[in-house]
C-alpha cells in the first residue's frame, strides 16, 4: 500500500504573542512545527502501513528549514520525505496545484492523507482541492479509518451526523484531531531517521505551468478584545454579591 | 451573476442576504441552487433570489464529487462569477473541490465579505483567533464560504419576483459508497441559539460536578451548558453539541459564564462575540480574565453554588 501524507510546517499558534499597541500578532521568531492535525494524518498512515505494509511518503511545500520538520515525520515512521521549495507568492490554488503535480510525479499512490486543516490558517482547502485536481474520491473530517486490501471504510464527523463511506483506491482522506494520538518517536527512531532520504524538488520540477495566486492577502489585522476586566478576588461571598449586582445593572439577568 | 448554494435550507437564507447585497452592488442578478427536490424555491425568491435553479437528480445523498459536478454545470450555464457557499463541513469540501475544478480562488469561513476597490474582499480569522486576514480575489470565478449566523436572513418579501428553472445535469457517478448515516450522540443542545450559556472546562474534577454548571444555568433560565474542548473532545463528559471554540460551535449569547476554563485562544475564538463575559477561575493569572467583563478569582466548587443561590434569592 502506498500512502502519501501531506504535511505543513506552521508557526506554533500557542506561542504567538500579540503586539499590545497594534493588536497584531507577532509572527517573527515564533517556533515552527508540523501542523498538529497533519501529525494525526501521519499516525493514521503508520497504522495502515503496520496492517498492510507498504510505503509512506511525507510531502511538504515549505522553506528550507522545513527539512527539520520532515525529519520528525521520518522518525515517526515515514519512509521518505519530499520537500518542495515554497514559491514566493502562493495561495491555496498554487499550493494545491504543486502538491497534486508532485503526487502525479510520485505516480503510485493508494491513499493520500491530510489534516482537516492546518492550525495556522485553518482553511481546510488543500485536501479537497488535491482530490479535485486528481479527480479521485474524497473523504473529509474522518474520525475513523479502516483500510482493507482493496478499499477503505471511513467515518466522517459532520458534527450532528456521522457518515460512513466506503471507497476504492486511490482516495484522498482528511482526518480530524480526534482520530488518534500521534506517537512520539523513540531516540532510536530519531537516530534512524537521519538515514532516510529527503528529496528536494522545486515547483518547476513538478508543475507544467507557471502558477499565479488567485488571492492576495492584503492585510493581517489584530483582533481587539476590549472587555471591562472587573475582577473580584477577595472574600467569595462579597465577590458573588458584587457580581450579581453588576449583572443586574448590565440587564442580562431575567 | 451571483450564485448561492447550501445543502441546508436555513443557511441558504443567510447566504441570500449577503448574495442580494453583492448582486445589487455588482449590478448582477442572484441565483439560488437547489439540488434534488424543489421544496424551497418560493421561499428563496421571497428572500431575494431572482432565479432558482433546480438541478434535478436521482442522487439523494451528498457526495462532494457528485455535487461539485452539478454545481460546476450550473455555474457554467448561468455564467456565475461570484459563488457563496455555506461553511458547514459539506459546504467547505464542496467549495474547495469546486475551486480546484475552476482553477479559482476560494476563501473559507469568511466573517465578512464586501467589495473594495471593485474587488471582492473577505475577512477570515487566522492564527487560532489571534488575527483577521483580509484577502482579495484577483480573478473570477471567486468562491467564498460563510459560516452560519454571520448574516441573518432578510425579512421575507412575498412581492419579490423570480423564475424557477429546472435543469437536468449529467453527473459522473462517484465510485465511493455511503454505507451508513448516523445521528451523532447529542443531548439536543443548541448553543448557537442560546441567550445565556454557562460553560465548564478543565477546572472540573469529575463528570458529576458538571451539575454545578447546569444548576446555575437553570436559575439563569438559560438552561444551556457549554464546554471547552477537553470536556467534549478528550474526556467526552458532554456531547460535541456543547463544545464552544474554534473547532466547536461559535456562540454569541447575551451572557456567557466560563467556569474552570483557562481561556485558550481557541476557546475565546468561539465566544468572543458574547455580550457580557464572566469568568470564574482559581488562578488569578488565567488568560480567561483578559477576555472577561467580570471575573471572580476563586474555587469554582465554592463560587458556583453561592452564585446560584445568590441569583435565586435576587431574582426570585
Amino acid at each position: 500500500m502506498n500512502i502519501i501524507v501531506c504535511a505543513k510546517q506552521v508557526v506554533d499558534v500557542s506561542e504567538i504573542k500579540v503586539d499590545p499597541n497594534t493588536n497584531k500578532p507577532i509572527l517573527a521568531g515564533v517556533p515552527q512545527k508540523i501542523s498538529d492535525i497533519d501529525k494525526n494524518a501521519m499516525e493514521e498512515a503508520i497504522k495502515i502501513k503496520e496492517k498492510h505494509s507498504g510505503k509512506i511518503t511525507a510531502l511538504t511545500v515549505g522553506p528550507a528549514d522545513a527539512k527539520e520538520r520532515i525529519k520528525e515525520l521520518l522518525a515517526m515512521g515515514a519512509d521518505e520525505g519530499i520537500l518542495i521549495a515554497q514559491p514566493e507568492k502562493l495561495d491555496y490554488y498554487v499550493l494545491s496545484n504543486i502538491l497534486a503535480a508532485a503526487i502525479k510525479k510520485i505516480g503510485e499512490y493508494d491513499i493520500i492523507l491530510c489534516g482537516e486543516a492546518s492550525i495556522d490558517l485553518f482553511s481546510g482547502q488543500i485536501g479537497p482541492r488535491i482530490a479535485g485536481l486528481l479527480n479521485i474520491p474524497q473523504i473529509t473530517y474522518a474520525q475513523d479509518i479502516t483500510a482493507e486490501k482493496e478499499k477503505v471504510v471511513s467515518e466522517r464527523n459532520l458534527g450532528d451526523k456521522a457518515v460512513t463511506i466506503e471507497s476504492s483506491f486511490p482516495v484522498m482522506i482528511t482526518v480530524t484531531k480526534e482520530i488518534n494520538e500521534p506517537r512520539l518517536p523513540s531516540l532510536m527512531q530519531i537516530l534512524a531517521a537521519a538515514n532516510k532520504p529527503i528529496h528536494d524538488w522545486s515547483a518547476e520540477d513538478v508543475a507544467s505551468e507557471k502558477l499565479e495566486p488567485k488571492i492576495t492577502t492584503v492585510d493581517i489585522k489584530g483582533v481587539p478584545m476590549e472587555r471591562k476586566n472587573v475582577i473580584y478576588q477577595n472574600d467569595i461571598d462579597e465577590s458573588v454579591g458584587k457580581l450579581v449586582d453588576s449583572l443586574i445593572k448590565e440587564g442580562v439577568l431575567r | 451573476m451571483v450564485l448561492v448554494y447550501s445543502d441546508d435550507h436555513k443557511l441558504t437564507l443567510e447566504l441570500l442576504n449577503k448574495g442580494s447585497e453583492l448582486a445589487r452592488e455588482l449590478n448582477k442578478s442572484l441565483t439560488a441552487v437547489i439540488i434534488g427536490k424543489d421544496e424551497f424555491s418560493k421561499d428563496y425568491i421571497a428572500h431575494g433570489a431572482d432565479k432558482v435553479v433546480i438541478a434535478e437528480t436521482e442522487l439523494n445523498q451528498f457526495k462532494a464529487e457528485e455535487y461539485t459536478d452539478i454545481l460546476e454545470g450550473v455555474i457554467k450555464e448561468t455564467g456565475s462569477e461570484t459563488i457563496l457557499i455555506s461553511s458547514n463541513k459539506n459546504g467547505k469540501e464542496l467549495a474547495s473541490r469546486l475551486a480546484a475544478k475552476f482553477k479559482a480562488g476560494c476563501i473559507t469561513d469568511c466573517t465578512n465579505v464586501y467589495l473594495k476597490d471593485k474587488k471582492l474582499t473577505a475577512e477570515r480569522i487566522v492564527y487560532s483567533g489571534n488575527a483577521v486576514a483580509v484577502e482579495q480575489f484577483n480573478t473570477i470565478p471567486q468562491i467564498v464560504t460563510i459560516p452560519s449566523k454571520v448574516f441573518d436572513p432578510l425579512p421575507k418579501d412575498e412581492k419579490h419576483k423570480g423564475e424557477v428553472i429546472k435543469k437536468k445535469i449529467d453527473v459522473q457517478k462517484s465510485s465511493s459508497k455511503i454505507l451508513k448515516v448516523q445521528e451523532m450522540k447529542t443531548e439536543g443542545v443548541n448553543v448557537e441559539d442560546a441567550e445565556i450559556i454557562v460553560s465548564c472546562g478543565r477546572g472540573f474534577k469529575n463528570k458529576e460536578d458538571i451539575k454545578l454548571v447546569s444548576e446555575l444555568a437553570d436559575v439563569l433560565k438559560g438552561r444551556t451548558v457549554g464546554c471547552s474542548r477537553p470536556i467534549a473532545a478528550d474526556l467526552k463528559w458532554l456531547s460535541e453539541d456543547h463544545w464552544i471554540g474554534l473547532s466547536g460551535h461559535k456562540v454569541k449569547p447575551k451572557l456567557y459564564i466560563a467556569a474552570g476554563i483557562s481561556g485558550q485562544i481557541q476557546h475565546i475564538a468561539g465566544m468572543r462575540d458574547s455580550g457580557v463575559i464572566v469568568a470564574i477561575n482559581k488562578d488569578p493569572e488565567a488568560l480567561i480574565f483578559k477576555s472577561a467583563d467580570y471575573g471572580i478569582v476563586g474555587d469554582l466548587y465554592e463560587v458556583l453554588p453561592k452564585l446560584t443561590d445568590a441569583i435565586k434569592t435576587k431574582m426570585g
